[in-house]
């Protein structure tokens, strides 16, 4: 991480983001122990079972969360730089539309699909010309490593027209 | 039998004809990851994996040991001729090899850094193949307190010791660790944070994770930062080849930086950055001609490069040796060869030697093959560099996607992977490292399993950790290791570490 453009004005005020992390983090701790609780009693003769490790490791997340509420409160962490969120937004729809298609329309559409839309999160705009070409692109590599490497990749109507 | 024997063996095996294959796809393939911006050899093995489930073993891990190499050749590449380097072990190649690309003579700093690291490559895989018989004979004497204290000092060096912040290189290692309890618990049988999930009793998947993280995190991450305008690429003007002179300041350099970037790499310290920032150093001070540096000298690219390669060799000796990986690339071929069923280690050496040997064999094979890649057939690579980002970047998120659903075509196996990719790139935000996440992911049921031998053992008496002489040592270098540099850091030396930060490869 580079440092942003104002290194020193705000860092007394509490990082908000920062502290938003070290909750997560006891909540996961939290979510061991409650998830863990249900197997007291099962440790064997040697006190060392299933839930040792699991509580070792959830103390030790709420002795991070601890640590990283008090570096975000004396604004200890780095600055981040701007993020475009456009960009995100368009890659992450790629992938929530192939997840959703995928086993519908089969790969080559599917990831098609992701294809053009990474793409257009990088900046290529013409959707219906990368979409075509995306679909050509998945469906080579579909052939090569479905019909060629054996490995098991979902068929759809596209796939089914040629083979 | 001697080394020499076993070494013989092994290369009878990977002289097989398909082995051979293998190792070509997987160096050709290697070279490609590292010369592009953006991905490493981590994400290449990680993305290959479930495309072998059918291949032989050793023909796999022969592929994933040349991906592995061909990184390190590749990424001086992009090094030199773009100034962003393709793989972090590369960044001080930049320093002095893209200007000397800038000068016009990008040729022959390509060519010290392809030779470099052939010589560095083929003197470390001998120093591997030597020095493993001892340490497998080592380990012979360890038992589980011993595996837990030697993962306990991995977990430490990965995590906190170099990097900028111990608190998040730490918080990443148990993100890794808290992942790796979910599933079924391997010595009782019982579901752990699985929460009535199904998909969930299997645990998570070591390459979903490292694919989504990798991949998709730094697509994400690079997408983020909006259109900053191309990246030039340094065109290669004049011959590839080196004339005398350049001969002449080379070849001490490399010998220099593949004795400092072996031991380094060997150590259980994670990463091969911390080799070649050491070798720089060292050729700043020892050469002839100090007012070049900064300006494109020589030694600057031969030296960190040769180190850069011995240290890749040198982190197979723990891998191989003692199952222990200590960086993200060893932590996923880790995890190749249990998909396996075959667990590194002393055990392998006895059990599978012609399997150990052929892959060792094998890089030696590789390194020629790595030779003939990079030099007459540069200017492919460097045709690369000129492929547009945003088809770049698609192709990496199809072939991403495309081994994860040949591993399993879910919709909760892609929901993973699109979750574990908005955290990696959360992390990436906020200057978390990945590499422990992998790291904890896969070594942490391995260490719960040695410890609960040990506890066992001794009944639950957890003095035993220490009274062992070797877990003892082992532990007291891991305080030290987590210790020394926070005090490092609070009093303002912090600097030094965070230029050896261990990122991804």
């Amino acid at each position: 991480m580079t440092k942003g453009t104002h290194p020193s004005t705000q860092t007394r005020r509490p990082d908000w983001a920062a502290l938003t992390i070290a909750a997560v983090l006891a909540v996961v701790a939290g979510l061991i122990f409650w998830d863990v609780s249900r197997l007291i009693g099962l440790a064997g003769y040697s006190q060392v079972g299933p839930t040792t490790v699991p509580y070792a490791i959830a103390c030790c997340l709420i002795g991070l969360a601890v640590w990283t509420a008090a570096e975000a409160l004396r604004g200890d962490f780095p600055e981040r730089d701007h993020q475009e969120i456009g960009p995100v937004a368009w890659i992450v729809g790629g992938l929530a539309a192939q997840m959703l298609l995928l086993n519908a329309l089969g790969f080559s559409i599917a990831t098609g699909i992701l294809f053009a839309l990474t793409a257009r999160g990088f900046g290529k705009r013409k959707l219906w010309l990368s979409v075509p070409i995306g679909i050509a692109f998945s469906f080579v590599v579909w052939v090569i490593f479905a019909k060629l490497l054996q490995l098991s990749l979902p068929a759809g109507p596209l796939e089914r027209l040629f083979f | 039998m001697g080394t020499f024997d076993f070494l013989l063996q092994g290369l009878v095996v990977a002289a097989q004809p398909m082995n051979l294959l293998y190792a070509l796809i997987g160096v050709t393939l290697g070279t490609a990851v590292g010369v592009l911006p953006g991905i490493g050899p981590a994400l290449t093995v990680a993305l290959l994996l479930p495309v072998t489930y059918q291949l032989d073993p050793a023909g796999s891990l022969i592929m994933f040991a040349g991906i592995y190499y061909g990184g390190m050749y590749g990424g001086s590449t992009t090094s030199i001729l773009l100034n962003t380097p393709g793989e972090s072990a590369s960044i001080v190649t930049a320093l002095e090899g893209n200007k000397m690309a800038r000068a016009g003579r990008g040729g022959p700093a390509l060519a010290t850094a392809a030779i470099g690291s052939f010589v560095a490559g083929l003197i470390a895989t001998m120093g591997l193949a030597f020095i493993a018989p001892y340490i497998v004979k080592l380990a012979l004497v360890f038992g589980p307190r011993e595996y837990f204290a030697l993962m306990v000092l991995a977990f430490v060096t990965v995590s906190s010791a170099f990097g900028d912040s111990a608190l998040r290189g730490l918080t990443s290692l148990f993100v890794g660790l808290t992942l790796a309890l979910i599933g079924i618990d391997q010595l009782t049988g019982q579901t752990r944070l699985s929460f009535g999930v199904p998909d969930l009793l299997d645990g998570i998947e070591v390459t979903t994770v490292a694919v989504a993280m990798f991949a998709i995190g730094e697509s994400l991450f690079i997408a983020a930062q909006g259109d900053r305008g191309p990246d030039k690429v340094e065109a290669v003007r004049g011959s590839v080849w080196m004339n005398a002179a350049d001969w002449a300041r080379s070849w001490k350099p490399w010998l220099r930086g593949t004795f400092i970037g072996f031991p380094i790499g060997a150590m259980p310290a994670g990463g091969a950055e911390i080799g070649t920032f050491l070798s720089y150093a060292t050729e700043k001070r020892l050469t002839k001609h100090p007012e070049e540096f900064g300006n494109g000298a020589i030694e600057g690219v031969a030296g960190p490069e040769a180190a850069n390669n011995a240290s890749a060799a040198g982190t197979l000796v723990p891998l191989l040796t003692l199952g222990l990986p200590t960086t993200a690339t060893a932590a996923i071929m880790l995890a190749g060869f249990q998909q396996f069923g075959l667990q590194p280690g002393p055990l392998l050496f006895a059990t599978n030697p012609q399997l150990v040997w052929g892959l060792i064999a094998s890089l030696l094979i590789a390194n020629f093959m790595l030779l003939v890649l990079n030099l007459p057939l540069i200017g492919l690579w460097v045709r690369l560099l000129t492929i547009p980002r945003p088809w770049l970047y698609a192709g990496i998120l199809l072939f991403a996607t495309l081994g994860t659903i040949g591993a399993n075509p879910s919709v909760f196996e892609l929901g993973m992977l699109l979750a574990f990719g908005l955290l990696g790139y959360v992390m990436r935000v906020f200057g978390y490292p990945i590499a422990p996440v992998v790291v904890g992911l896969i070594l942490g049921p391995l260490a719960e399993q040695q410890l609960r031998r040990a506890l066992s053992i001794s009944q639950g008496d957890v003095t035993v950790l220490f009274t062992s002489p070797i877990a003892a040592v082992l532990l007291v270098i891991a305080a030290l290791a987590f210790v020394v540099p926070l005090i490092m850091r609070a009093r303002g030396r912090g600097e030094v570490l965070t230029q050896l930060a261990a990122s991804e490869d």
